[in-house]
């Protein structure tokens, strides 16, 4: 557990970055500070392991002051990885990755050894250990300074806007694995983002921070976007909240009604006669969707074909799937009917828009969705 | 021609003695810069002290710098202490800017991830920023080198020169031989000195050549 208690940050010209912080950070999860730039998120990270000292307030770290212990030593205890990886050029990779070890007193050949196994787990084949970091592609880079930091298996892990950097479709990959290896590790994880999207995404807890260093809410990322606590967050969590606020309602509720399938390879004339209200869903040997087709794409046709297909919209596990990934399958689909699918990917029936904004209606009704 | 075939023994000692009386500045004028440079890199009022005066140290006439050091150091004439103290000065004067450049060329991404990581000062300096600083200050150690090497010849005048005594003998006896090969000996240490600089440089820092894609 990491404790902010009325933490300030202020310089000699009298700027003040943050302003009595008030502050705790959970065990075993996600806490994403974020905020515009120049809000006070890199500092308040850095102070955490004392790259920056606090002018006032304390900062306990499972319940002892930050303070207690020389900087190099608590340092060597929280992972840390920093915009733009911050690499060391002149270390390969695997040197890279040893570094706390080596400082914590491991033997160079063992750190090496822990350090190959490492980069496995972030996703990198373990060749790469050889080269130098100038060597690798940025978002290579990034996963080498997640697997650095959590070389000496440290139980807290600070994070700078370590995507920030990469491309969006790589990043939304480092994410993914980030969650994953979350998932297996548990680590204490404080991620600073500028990116809200980021922030709901990885995010356990959310700190939204404000210009001077104030807290300005700090909440679970589904209350944050369904309860923001002025107009600065709302304006802050931006367009599109209520959308994004599907995603954290489960879809146990929709009714998934029936919809019409036709078989790879059927004859025009059955899918004709299969068709409901226009159109019914292709489906492969599985029951696996592959598309759609309606009257117009069959008329000049006499057996379905795959060339033939009105690709579809987005899909929804039933199992799985959350009132927005329901409601997208329901807008995305050109039959304006969502296909749902079970956890082997095989079409279970279909979702229409209504039902889903229904069942949106009822989850608020019971006080799932704060209002 | 005669007079070179006759002295090659002369000519090869005095330019191992040349050599030592070139090189132990730069030694020692590394060593001295280090710090220097460091605190210039360091500090804003450090480096607005110590670049100047390098600059400064860095044109005074090096005959002049001859004749004080015996005044200033209490050593005798003729002591070669005088021409190394002297060299060192100019070392010192060319290679604390040097070595402050190239730390500050160090990305500030890297020295904050090697504190973030748990190096304290001393190891951050030794592990991180001085292996990343050697493309740079080779570059000054270079120049530092060849300079030395060309200015060791103007101690003759006091005595102490190396291959320099050449010049003044050669002078005197009206024997431009002896002149001729002083010359020589003195470009091909100067010669021998790059190359060996350059693999020294080219071995230390493999990874700077890596380049590419980013
Ligand atoms: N040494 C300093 N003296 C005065 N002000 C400083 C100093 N260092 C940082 N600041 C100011 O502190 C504020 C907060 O900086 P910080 O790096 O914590 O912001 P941030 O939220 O991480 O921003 P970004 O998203 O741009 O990274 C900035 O306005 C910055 O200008
Ligand atoms: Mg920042």
């Amino acid at each position: 557990m990491i404790e902010f208690q009325a933490v300030t940050k202020r310089y000699d010209d009298g700027t003040v970055v943050v302003d009595s912080l008030d502050l705790t950070i959970e065990d075993g999860g996600i806490t994403v500070f974020v905020g515009p730039s120049g809000c006070g998120k890199t500092t308040s990270l850095r102070m955490i392991n004392r790259m920056i000292d606090a002018t006032s307030g304390t900062i306990l770290l499972d319940g002892a002051d930050i303070r207690a212990q020389s900087p190099a030593k608590l340092r060597r205890g929280i992972g840390y990885v920093i915009q733009h990886a911050g690499l060391f050029p002149h270390r390969s990779v695997l040197d890279n990755v040893a570094t706390v070890p080596v400082l914590l007193g491991t033997r160079k050949s063992t750190a090496r050894k822990q350090a190959a196994e490492l980069l496995e787990r972030v996703g990198l084949p373990a060749e790469l250990g050889k080269r130098y970091p100038s060597q690798l592609s940025g978002g290579q880079q990034q996963r080498v300074g997640v697997a650095r930091a959590l070389a000496a298996n440290p139980p807290v892990l600070l994070m700078d806007e370590p995507f920030s950097a990469v491309d969006p479709v790589v990043r939304d990959g480092l994410q993914e694995e980030l969650l994953r290896l979350q998932s297996d590790l548990g680590k204490t994880i404080v991620f600073v983002t500028h990116d809200i999207d980021e922030a709901i995404k990885l995010g356990d807890k959310v700190a939204v921070l404000r210009v001077g260093g104030r807290l300005a809410q700090y909440a679970t990322p589904a209350e944050l976007l369904a309860r923001p606590a002025d107009d600065f967050v709302a304006s802050f969590v931006g367009r599109d909240r209520g959308y994004r606020a599907l995603g954290f309602l489960s879809a146990q509720g929709v009714p998934v009604g029936p919809v019409a399938t036709v078989a790879l390879g059927a004859s025009a004339e059955q899918a004709r006669a299969s068709l409901d209200n226009g159109w019914a869903v292709v489906v492969d040997e599985a029951k696996r969707p592959l598309g759609w087709v309606s009257e117009g794409s069959l008329s000049t046709v006499d057996q379905v074909r795959p060339e033939d297909l009105v690709s579809g919209g987005s899909l929804f596990e039933v199992d799985s799937g959350t009132l927005r990934t329901a409601l997208d399958s329901a807008l995305s689909s050109p039959a304006a009917l969502g296909i749902a699918i079970d956890a082997q990917g095989a079409v279970v029936g279909g979702v229409v828009a209504d039902t889903v904004v229904k069942a949106l209606a009822d989850a608020r009704r019971c006080g799932e969705v704060p209002t | 021609m005669t007079w070179i075939l006759d002295h090659l023994d002369v000519l090869f000692t005095t330019s191992l003695d040349h050599l030592w009386l070139a090189l132990i500045p730069v030694v020692a004028g590394l060593l001295i810069s280090l710090p220097l440079g460091w605190m210039a890199s360091r500090w804003r009022l450090a480096k607005s002290i110590l670049v100047p005066t390098a600059g400064m140290l860095y044109t005074i006439p090096s005959l002049a710098l001859f004749v004080l050091m015996p005044l200033i150091l209490g050593t005798r004439i003729l002591d070669p202490l005088n021409v190394i103290a002297a060299l060192t000065i100019y070392t010192v004067a060319l290679l604390v800017r040097s070595v402050a450049d190239a730390l500050a060329a160090v990305p500030p991404a890297v020295t904050a991830a090697a504190t973030a990581m748990g190096y304290r000062p001393l190891g951050r300096f030794f592990a991180v920023e001085l292996p990343l600083a050697v493309p740079v200050l080779l570059a000054g150690v270079r120049v530092a080198t060849v300079s030395n090497i060309s200015l060791v010849s103007v101690g003759a005048l006091i005595g102490v020169g190396g291959l320099g005594k050449f010049f003044t003998e050669g002078y005197q006896r009206g024997n431009p031989a002896e002149i001729i090969a002083a010359i020589v000996a003195i470009l091909v240490l100067a010669l021998l000195m790059e190359i060996i600089l350059v693999v020294a440089g080219r071995a230390l820092t493999p990874w700077a050549r890596t380049g590419g894609a980013r």
